[in-house]
């Protein structure tokens, strides 16, 4: 990518201030949006611009605001995801705390199109100072009518809120996330009904990713086809990777979508491995992506071509393990925080993930049984597709993959007398 | 508000709060955050006037507060460690350092330490993997730890 997009103004001192953000041209799409153009039109340019969602599923935005019902006589609400809870990413939090604004503007726009007056910035309760940071430049914005009533004298009002969580993995799920703003715990519900048609409260809600909405503001600014020229076939924009684990750079970087194969992004944003080590696996998606071995990274880091390799982008958040990684260990770290964050209400993801803990607790001992490794596969089989949200999928397919593609160090670690 | 055991200046902060929602219910976790700064932790004698304020039943308060990790109970330290033991932290030694600390403040997780500085707590993912292995203490996160630099911090808690 020729030039920084997301990131273009992180580096700035002050890079967080509403003066520094309108020294850059902030917020001038907004007003574009607002006073030239109608929220029909701005839809419909997210939609060609082929903007994928950035939290996980890489749905397209456009076609998701397109599914509120017109004149449903309820408020339509937008919730901006910012849990950011996906082990091994961290990429949020950096356009939260570098430039809020240009997460302002980018709900701002979104809102306008959508028809909404209020949103919400569901923001995970560790990030402290990211909180913080949010609800000054929301008090900045207000204080300049960029946010509020009758903003720039157009009619149009909307009030954005900061809404911390309190530290639970589950409330990334759209879902959860709007069981927990209603007050309640974040318990994931049956769809449909959609969001879009009955969510925060039963109105028309649009849950959108941070990085989804900070995208926004560019393509009102430089168009469709500018948007097009970054990344590759149906996968658009800039994009935040995360890179974690054993690496020697470990950090958030920015390129266009799919520019670079998840080889390259190790190899030359994260300067490869520490002391010279070889890969052994990734994850490439957060820790609920299905791991790939160091002969399957050699692939396009974009949705698609993630996918055709067996595994998913998700979040984009790399872990990365050497080749002394005890896949084991790993198997049961990854079972053990699944377990801790089910929420509880599917019994195949509840007791399921308690049994793979026990069962490789008893492989870490030295007690793994011959029949063991089998028995793992089904109780993943037995969870994957039969719960209510994706935690019983993102349980299963990680440790699955692992169990396969590593198996002989499970064999490794049978008892000997077994 | 002698009655509810809430002082006047956290029931005009929590108003504020409930104002933003649509529903009163829904400022439940806004307004157990602000009850936590201003009283430490979330006490039983709590839990009915807190119900109240947010119009919900108690047995609401209770539910949320057992299901989130951030609500405290009382009795936890002055500082709160929470050491990350995710994926990207313990491929980098979060274990080893979690053993440190225990062993360092004579308390496993969950506990607190006699003179009532620390409580200890193996957490999952703090959304900081690029500086892992890391730890928060209170509001302020620590990364790339090692025993050394551990030592160091603790010392500046008093």
């Amino acid at each position: 990518m020729k030039e920084k997009v997301l990131l273009r103004n992180a580096h700035l001192p002050e890079s967080h201030r509403i003066a520094t953000y309108l020294s850059r041209g902030g917020y001038k799409n907004f007003k574009k949006a607002l006073k030239e153009m109608d929220p029909a039109q701005i839809t419909e340019l997210v939609k060609e611009a082929g903007l994928r969602g950035r939290g996980g599923a890489g749905f397209p935005a456009g076609i998701k605001w397109s599914f509120v019902p017109k004149n449903s006589g309820k408020p339509i609400y937008l919730l901006c995801n910012a849990d950011e809870s996906e082990p091994g990413t961290f990429k949020d939090i950096v356009i939260m705390e570098k430039d809020p604004h240009l997460l302002l503007e980018g709900i701002a726009i979104a809102a306008y199109a959508i028809g909404v007056h209020t949103a919400f910035i569901y923001i995970r309760g560790e990030f402290h100072d990211g909180a913080r940071i949010l609800e000054e430049a929301i008090e900045e914005a207000r204080r300049e009518n960029w946010l509020g009533e009758n903003i720039l004298e157009t009619g149009y009002s909307l009030d954005i809120w900061v809404h911390r969580g309190a530290g639970a993995y589950i409330c990334g799920e759209e879902m959860a996330l709007i069981s927990s703003l209603e007050g309640q715990r974040g318990y994931p519900r049956v769809k449909p009904p959609f969001p879009a048609v009955s969510g925060f409260f039963g109105c028309p809600t649009i849950v959108n990713n941070v990085e989804t909405l900070a995208n926004v503001p560019f393509i009102i600014e430089r168009g469709v086809d500018w948007y097009r020229t970054m990344g590759s076939e149906r996968n658009y924009g800039p994009k935040l990777y995360c890179i974690s684990g054993h690496v020697n750079n470990p950090g958030v970087f920015e390129l266009a979508l799919g520019e670079k194969t998840l080889k390259q992004l190790i190899e030359e944003e994260g300067k490869g491995v520490p002391n010279n080590k070889k890969v052994k696996a990734v994850f490439p998606g957060g820790s609920s992506a299905p791991v790939l071995t160091a002969d399957e990274i050699d692939v396009r880091a974009d949705f698609d071509a993630v996918q055709q390799a067996g595994s998913m982008l998700g979040s984009a958040g790399l872990i990365v393990m050497d080749e002394t990684t005890d896949m084991v260990n790993v198997t049961l770290n990854l079972a053990r925080f699944y377990a801790h964050e089910s929420c509880g209400q599917c019994t195949p993801c509840r007791d399921g993930s308690l049994w793979l803990v026990k069962v490789l607790r008893r492989f870490i001992e030295g007690g793994g049984n011959k029949d063991d490794i089998d028995l793992m596969l089904e109780i993943c089989d037995n969870i994957d597709g039969r719960t209510i949200c994706p935690l019983g999928a993102a349980l299963a397919w990680p440790i699955r993959s692992v169990l396969q593609k590593f198996r002989s160090e499970f064999e490794a670690k049978l008892r000997t007398d077994a | 508000m002698v009655d509810s055991g809430l002082d006047q200046k956290f029931i005009d902060g929590a108003e504020a709060l409930i104002a933003r929602y649509p529903y009163r219910s829904a400022a439940l976790l806004p307004v157990l955050h602000l009850l936590q700064e201003r009283y430490g932790s979330v006490a039983d004698e709590h839990i009915k006037p807190i119900a109240q304020l947010v119009d919900v039943p108690p047995i609401r308060v209770r539910e949320v507060i057992t299901f989130y990790t951030m609500f405290y109970r009382p009795g936890r330290g002055r500082y709160v460690i929470q050491v990350c033991r995710t994926l990207s932290c313990s491929l980098l030694g979060a274990d080893n350092l979690y053993d440190h600390l225990r062993k360092k403040l004579g308390v496993d997780n969950g506990e607190t330490t006699a003179d009532g500085r620390f409580t200890l707590m193996k957490v999952e993912c703090l959304g900081a993997c690029d500086i892992a292995p890391v730890m928060q203490i209170n509001d302020k996160t620590y990364g790339e730890l090692t025993e050394d630099k551990i030592d160091r911090i603790l010392e500046e808690c008093e």
